[in-house]
């Protein structure tokens, strides 16, 4: 097999933008019911080859089931879901070419390491030699060679996730599944494997799917998210999209923090639209949106780290309101000052620590301005 | 000092328990083994005299010898009953495992609200004496006893079968008898899997059966081997069972015991039976206790 060192794509790996593209995947308006639950609400999805996709949302949101008809455990009660050209939404999972990496690890407690890789390779009858060089070259991908003879029992967590990996690999799959793959490790860890799960996905030219419920684990390995809630997909986009341009307030919401203030639409000019929000206080001025028309109701939202906080009033800014800082949470790196504004209302800011903290520009009951350019937020419904 | 003492007695305790119920009684048919036969009461001589001291102890001493045991060797029943004792034990254990795994299985499997219904169901026989389940089972087995009659009814047999008092009535009683002793190390054993493994092996190319012999019947091999110790062991000893249900001709070296002791009253020799048959024990019992404690180091 061709392994050649992982590097930064050269040119954009965008094959959802382009239509002639083919998806690996495709869920066509699928419906999955557990008895009178609807577990998957009519939902379509495409996968394109190589990508990293993952799935996000809260527990109970549908995410594994999505993942678990993909691997063959569950059957859409409506809809079709195609590998390739074919469609797999009744292929049992042993004639599937989808490998699962389980949240569980689910290895084999009375199996060597190796003969746990080999498990896959010898279920589909591959001569002696060629199972013995595949699984040498998956340890050697995961580094565990000279854990090879262990006992997953002796193995620590990390080890364990490692063998998983590689067990769901050996087969070459079309598709890996990733459930919570790194769910049980603790947080330096998953940040470490997050950036080798990516490198093995692009060393290995792979389609990887994971599920998970941790925002930034997601937006650190994934090609492209899908935000679920309640059976439904509410954006599909990459981590930036998902991130600056969330489609809803759900999405926004769900992914990092946010600050939304409820108004009204009024005149558009030429420098975009304004938002009157309260009454005393200047018009929110949005330059980045050209769809809303005057005489809505829309609500604005703002990343905290887009707003600055200030003592003196920032004259030159395109949006300022002043209030009070309430609260600072302090995280080490970050100040996150919860400004309450004049009408009650709780606004977050966050500026990082460049400073030490007993050089600390703001303290409790600080009159503060809270400034940011007015193409640093959108308009949501 | 007091906490030494306290350690001491707690420890104590089970030893002396061991001394006197275990021991004694034991180093007393030994004893038995290695005397005479004598029409007298206690049938057996030389036996101790208190008042003689020393001197009775030696003479008492001088007066046994292993003769018993040599003449377990000369007469082949004995050796043929303990062969006939390992051959039945060794078959129902094997019965016993194949109508074990599947009730396990199936109650491991059970919704879990269920499951303490089905283990107390297990359990249930336990309340009424063992000796008149067998009992009871004579009336189901003998030639027009419910089973012959059921046979009858449907069709099946033209003559009623000939099930009492042959080996088949025994194996019956023996599966019977020790089922909830295999069924409950393999519940045991079945319900700690994860079902994640076996999803694990689908996935990996493997059907529902082939998932099962490669994944769940390795995992519960542990519980195999408990359950069929647990009812081999006891299973090699049996008498009541054999007595009531089995042949004239089923052999098996609880009886031949019985026989030795109540119908030709030689003591010595039935002691001789006993303690060797306590000599074959051990061997599987040893067995049994090193899988259990390699079982046991596994899980840590």
């Amino acid at each position: 097999m061709n392994i050649s060192p992982a590097k930064k794509p050269s040119t954009k790996f965008l094959p959802w933008e382009d239509p002639k593209q083919e998806p690996l995947v495709r869920f066509g308006n699928v419906t999955k019911r557990f008895g009178s639950f609807t577990a998957i609400d009519n939902v379509s999805l495409d996968i394109y080859e190589k990508e990293f996709f993952a799935l996000l949302g809260p527990s109970g949101c549908g995410k594994t089931t999505m993942m678990r008809m993909l691997a063959g455990f569950e059957t859409p009660s409506e809809g079709t879901i195609s590998l390739g050209d074919d469609d797999i939404g009744s292929v049992p999972p042993y004639k599937r070419p989808v490998n699962m990496m389980f949240q569980s690890y689910a290895l084999f407690p009375h199996m060597s390491v190796e003969a746990n890789v080999a498990f896959g390779l010898k279920q589909d009858k591959w001569p002696k030699n060629l199972i013995k060089e595949r699984v040498e070259e998956m340890l050697s991908l995961v580094q565990l060679e000279q854990f090879a003879k262990r006992k997953p029992h002796q193995l620590s967590g990390g080890q364990r996730q490692r063998v998983a990996l590689a067990r769901s690999l050996a087969k070459k799959p079309k598709l890996l599944l990733l459930d919570e793959p790194l769910g049980a490790l603790d947080k330096k860890l998953r940040e470490q494997t997050q950036f080798e799960l990516m490198d093995i996905q692009e060393k290995l030219g792979m389609t990887f799917v994971i599920v998970t419920h941790d925002q930034e684990e997601a937006m650190t390995v994934a090609s492209r998210i899908a935000v679920m809630d309640h059976g439904k997909i509410i954006q599909v986009a990459t981590p930036e999209v998902i991130y600056e341009y969330p489609n809803c307030r759900y999405v926004a919401d769900f992914i990092g923090d946010v600050n939304v203030i409820e108004g009204r639409l009024n005149s558009r000019t030429d420098s975009g639209i304004k938002l009157s929000w309260a009454e005393g206080q200047n018009d929110i001025s949005i330059s980045n949106n050209t769809e809303r028309s005057a005489d809505e109701n829309a609500c604005f939202a703002i990343r905290p780290e887009k707003v600055h906080v200030t003592h003196e009033e920032p004259l030159d800014a395109d949006n300022r309101i002043q209030g009070e800082i309430h609260d600072i949470a302090y995280t080490g790196n970050l100040s996150t000052y919860y400004v309450k504004l004049s009408n009650g209302i709780i606004f977050k800011a966050q500026e990082s620590n460049r400073r030490r903290l007993a050089n600390r520009e703001f303290t409790w009951e600080d009159k503060v301005w809270l400034s940011w350019r007015n193409t640093a937020g959108i308009l949501l419904d | 000092m007091d906490r030494k003492f306290g350690r001491f007695l707690l420890i104590g305790l089970p030893y002396f328990w061991l001394l006197v119920l275990f021991l004694v009684p034991f180093g007393i048919v030994f004893k038995i083994s290695l005397s005479d036969v004598a029409i007298a009461i206690p049938p057996y001589t030389p036996t101790f005299d208190l008042s003689a001291g020393w001197e009775g102890l030696k003479s008492l001493i001088s007066g046994l010898d292993f003769e018993n045991y040599i003449w377990l060797t000369e007469d082949d029943i004995y050796w043929k009953s303990y062969l006939s004792s390992l051959r039945i034990a060794g078959i129902s254990t094997i019965l016993t495992l194949l109508v074990g795994y599947p009730l396990a299985y199936s109650m491991a499997k059970a919704p879990s609200e269920w499951r303490p219904t089905l283990l107390m169901l297990i359990i249930l026989p336990f309340w009424t004496s063992f000796l008149i389940r067998v009992y009871a089972w004579i009336g189901i087995l003998k030639t027009e006893g419910l089973l012959n009659q059921l046979l009858m009814f449907v069709g099946v047999v033209d003559e009623p079968l000939q099930i009492l008092n042959t080996d088949t009535a025994v194996y019956i009683g023996i599966v019977y008898s020790y089922l909830p002793f295999m069924v409950l190390p393999l519940y045991s054993a079945l319900e700690k899997l994860d079902g994640s493994l076996l999803e694990a092996a689908q996935d990996l190319g493997c059907t529902s059966i082939e998932a099962f012999w490669k994944v769940t019947f390795p995992l519960s091999m542990p519980g195999v081997i408990a359950g069929s110790f647990l009812v081999f062991i006891p299973a090699i000893g049996e008498f009541v069972i054999p007595d009531l249900l089995g042949g004239s001709d089923t052999k098996m070296i609880g009886k031949t015991l019985w026989a030795e002791f109540f119908s030709n009253r030689d003591w010595p020799v039935a002691s001789a039976v006993a303690v060797l048959l306590l000599l074959l024990l051990i061997i599987p019992i040893v067995l049994f206790q090193n899988q259990q404690e390699r079982a046991q180091e596994a899980e840590k």
